[in-house]
């Protein structure tokens, strides 16, 4: 029998020569391709169980942390506390339809993958650390809370930074979203909320602070007058311009009007505080020119994506290229100056119009520059990365971004706005004690349509000092309301987050 | 000869003790990163079991091989790691562990008490017939209303009072025992074909009928408890002792021919069966529902690559049934590809080191007994893994040693138990037929 047991024992090496080979199939040859497999979630899955840091506001509000689950497929579930407060920022955490905001821009930090964090030191390959770390941001609740409310049930958006820092103290854009419902465990809810979220118009899921852009109308006057200051052909008080109800720039024959058929001019501080059209285009096409302004639109940020910690931002336009040299023309004043063939067009860019758009971030950008010495500074979320001892990981420390205009004409242009307050458009936003500066915005959409953007951009601060606080308001055209104006409509919004902001201060 | 034996099964047991407390070491690290505050006692009970099991052997097998019970022990302890490293994740019961330990003290304990009770094999050729009927008995427990259980669509538990156990794991043993004895008897009949069924020559259906009929009972009722993989098993285990015995290549054709008709016959008659084949023949056809098993499974060793993911630091709890039927899988997965082979290897030297013993043997029952001992556990072996890698449709049926479940543990160290009886039975008959020849050379001289 010897002989048969010797075949068999052949046999049974064959068997086992076919497994090994199907295991070097799955293991080696084939690996990569049953890894990328569609229907293989584990890479998935294992991440989104996994630990994940928490994400808390500067004055320490809970608002993303993970949960741990005793059944299911998943060992963790991601949650919201404040529901759609901060749905902008957090973003979601979803196993059908991966992640928005901080979860998308800071995911490796959140779940501890991060060199540094992975290996913080030999001995952690040893004892078990989580490894996580967790997000601070820099906003504040209680301003957040008092955005929320001022905006109310309007489409538009709240934005405040502090403009020595870059700090974001307050984003809030209507309609929000609750993330919960997108990153829920159960599938079916998770499936129903994505698409009726993307159904409904405008979608809650669009953060329109940082990434849709409007008209910025009037609010873009700060961009020229700073401009036109730094140009050195400009001052506070010269030149003057006349009283007219219009203005009507060189190679076209239609005019400029000023809003509401009124007739305004003056001095750069005048124009300022009444928001005059006419005198303002005439300034940029006379004394800046295109290429001037186009370069201070982009110190401020046009043109770029802005460096915010966020995904998509989106850019904001200011448009350069406005035809060939047409010829010079001289001024009332005497100056000679170039004109372009779209110099019709520039006029129009210069006060906010034509092809000019913002997003409400740019536009807060713009106002923190302006109260900050004209130093802006990088706008970020997140100010700090602490592991779970609350030990830092790193910090997202204040980088300046640019140096837009030199202090003394970022003075010039603060004084003009802080005429604004005191006796011009933006009345409503006065507040004893504090020097306050802002400029309103109403954006046509253009011709036939009667309904308006409207905006306004705020500083304050003590009296001689850089401010404390940025905030820009953007309150969409509803076609229901008509014409609104940011004097009316945006700055009594911006007021109440100024009001909690000054509260807080008193308390703190 | 039997010292050496016995040094060499004793350095190996402590090799391999030391290897699975390192890997219970790693695991924990994996899993909580922490050492396990119970390594000593670890350490200690399972060098206690095996060494005791060593000693068991010392005196009541002194001459057998010496490297079947390192080998089981390795495989033991490692499958005893991965229970613990698998239990409480989800799907996987928490107290595993603490019942598979006591399922290895009592594996020890049959094996022990195997070797005590069968002095000489010869014993077990004797009750031939009981053997045949205790066998398919067995095998029909799990069918007798009110103690048999359907689990997971198989009916092949029984449970009496708290007692749940699986009676098929121990009739495969018992009906080894029953082939080898009636066709060691019969093999000579067996070869001749003095009948005729048409124009085809058959032995003579009295000698060729109690076996058809143990084997068709055998297989019919496992049919009827949707046994597939020990149908599978079994059938593969009488072809191999039919052919052993005879040495009739027809026999081994023949089974093959009748193993393809029921195949298909099973195949058109049981939408369970048609599932198997479907499911091993395109997984992906119903990825997240029959397929999801297997496919997670084969994503499982995909993961692992090469090296693996390191004890503890996988998700083999992914895979259903992942602690007794696709342990395999969790292996592959965190011990990769290097740590599969290994095991592989452990089976298939497990398998020589029987065909070894049967080699040996001179009575022709022993032979056939150890090559059906073998036969069982390296066909399994290879059903199981084959299975867990889509090499062949997937039955479901235990990974020797390794797998998480007591029945399943205790018959084969019973199994294990009757191979060292029939090396030691031969080791020591050689002795004595080597020291008589000194002893006559030395009255010549």
């Amino acid at each position: 029998m010897n002989r048969q047991i010797r075949r068999f024992g052949v046999g049974m090496m064959v068997l086992y020569l076919l497994l090994f080979a199907q295991l070097n199939r799955l293991q080696v040859f084939d690996a990569q391709k049953l890894v990328d497999d569609p229907n293989n979630t584990r890479p998935i899955v294992r991440d989104y169980g996994q630990r994940r840091g928490t994400i808390t506001t500067a004055d320490g509000t809970l608002v993303a942390f993970s949960e741990e689950l005793d059944e299911g497929q998943f060992a963790r579930q991601r949650l919201y506390p404040e529901g759609d407060l901060y749905g902008h920022i957090t973003g979601f955490f979803s196993f059908n339809y991966g992640a928005e905001g901080l979860e998308k821009t800071y995911n490796d930090e959140l779940a501890g993958k991060t060199t540094e964090q992975a290996f913080g030191s030999l001995e952690d390959l040893l004892v078990d650390r989580d490894n996580t770390g967790n997000l601070v941001l820099g906003l504040n609740h209680q301003l957040q809370v008092a955005a929320r409310d001022a905006l109310g049930e309007q489409n538009g958006s709240v934005v405040a930074l502090e403009p020595a820092t870059g700090n974001v103290l307050a984003m809030w854009s209507w309609p929000s979203y609750d993330p919960n419902l997108i990153s829920a465990v159960d599938q079916e809810t998770s499936r129903a909320a994505w698409v009726w979220h993307n159904a409904l118009n405008p979608s809650p899921l669009i953060p329109k602070a940082y990434r849709e852009t409007y008209f910025p109308g009037s609010t873009f006057k700060i961009v020229t007058a700073s401009a036109a200051l730094a140009s050195g052909n400009v001052s506070p008080t010269s030149p003057v311009y006349p009283v007219v109800p219009s203005y009507t720039p060189p190679l076209t024959t239609s005019p400029l009007r000023n809003f509401g058929g009124s007739s305004c001019g003056g001095d750069l501080n005048n124009i300022i505080r009444v928001s005059c059209n006419s005198a303002i285009a005439q300034m940029a096409v006379e004394e800046i020119g295109p290429e001037a302004l186009a370069e201070m639109a982009e110190a401020f940020g046009f043109n770029d994506r802005l460096p915010l910690d966020l995904p998509s931002v989106a850019e904001s336009v200011f448009v350069t290229d406005y035809g060939p040299f047409n010829r010079t023309n001289t001024s009332e004043a005497g100056r000679e100056y170039d004109v372009f063939d779209n110099t019709p067009a520039f006029a129009q860019s210069s006060i906010g119009q034509f092809e000019t758009k913002a997003t409400p971030l740019q536009m807060a950008m713009v106002v923190a520059a302006v109260g900050n010495n004209g130093r802006l500074m990088e706008p970020k979320v997140v100010t700090e990365i602490l592991d779970v001892d609350g030990g830092d990981i790193s910090t997202n420390g204040d980088e300046l971004m640019k140096l837009v205009m030199a202090p003394d004409v970022a003075q010039k242009v603060r004084e003009a706005m802080v005429g604004a307050v005191a006796d011009g458009t933006g009345r409503r936003l006065q507040t004893p004690g504090w020097e306050v500066g802002s400029k309103t915005g109403t954006a046509q959409l253009g011709a036939s349509v009667e309904a308006t953007h409207a905006w306004v951009i705020v500083f304050a601060g003590q009296p001689g000092q850089p401010a404390d606080i940025a905030i820009a308001v953007l309150v969409e055209a509803d076609a229901a309301l008509g014409q609104q104006t940011g004097g009316t409509a945006a700055a009594p919004i911006a007021k109440a987050v100024l009001d909690a902001f000054i509260a807080l201060q008193a308390g703190s | 000869m039997g010292k050496v034996r016995r040094t060499t099964e004793l350095g190996l047991i402590v090799l391999g003790c030391l290897i699975v407390t390192g890997a219970y070491t790693l695991a924990s690290l994996g899993r909580n990163a922490s050492i396990p505050a119970n390594l000593g006692p670890f350490l200690g009970i399972i060098l206690a079991l095996m060494i005791g099991a060593h000693l068991a052997t010392r005196w009541l097998a002194p001459e057998a091989d010496g490297l079947l019970l390192p080998l089981a022990a390795l495989l033991n302890g490692l499958g005893f790691v991965f229970i613990v490293r698998l239990a409480g994740e989800r799907r996987v019961p928490s107290d595993l562990p603490g019942l598979q330990s006591t399922w290895t003290a009592l594996g020890i304990a049959a094996y022990v008490g195997t070797l005590l009770l069968v002095r000489k094999t010869r014993m077990l050729d004797q009750y031939r017939y009981s053997f045949a009927v205790l066998g398919i008995g067995l095998l029909m427990v799990p069918l007798i209303p009110g103690i048999g259980r359907q689990i997971n669509g198989a009916r092949i538990w029984a449970s009496i009072g708290p007692i749940n156990f699986q009676p098929g794991e121990f009739a495969k043993i018992v009906l080894a025992i029953f082939f080898a004895s009636y066709l060691v008897e019969k093999r000579e009949l067996l070869r001749i074909a003095t009948a005729r069924i048409g124009p085809i020559h058959v032995p003579e259906l009295r000698h060729l009928g109690p076996l058809l009929l143990a084997w068709g009972a055998s297989i019919i009722v496992m049919v009827l408890e949707k046994d597939l993989g020990s149908s599978l098993l079994f059938f593969a285990l009488f072809a191999v002792m039919v052919w052993v015995a005879t040495d009739r290549v027809a026999y081994l054709i023949s089974a093959l021919i009748m193993f393809m008709g029921g195949a298909y016959a099973a195949w058109t008659q049981f939408s369970h069966v048609q599932a198997r084949v479907d499911i091993w023949l395109d997984p992906w056809a119903d990825p997240s529902n029959k397929g999801f098993q297997v496919l997670q499974s084969m994503f499982a060793f995909a993961t692992g690559g090469l090296t693996g993911t390191g004890l503890g630091l996988g998700d083999p709890e992914r895979i259903p049934e992942v602690e007794t039927d696709f342990i395999f899988a969790a292996i592959g997965e965190e011990l990769g590809l290097f740590g599969a082979t290994a095991v592989l290897l452990c089976y298939l030297l497990m398998v020589g080191s029987g065909l070894r013993v049967a080699m040996r043997a001179e009575s022709p029952f022993d032979k056939l007994l150890a090559v059906g001992l073998t036969a069982l556990l390296g066909i399994q072996t290879f059903i199981i893994i084959g299975g867990v890698t889509r090499l062949v449709p997937l039955t479901g049926i235990t990974l020797p040693f390794v797998s998480y479940g007591g029945s399943s543990l205790l018959a084969n160290y019973v199994l294990l138990a009757l191979l060292m009886r029939i090396s030691d039975e031969t080791a020591a008959r050689e002795r004595l037929r080597a020291e008589e020849g000194a002893g006559v050379r030395k009255v010549v001289a």
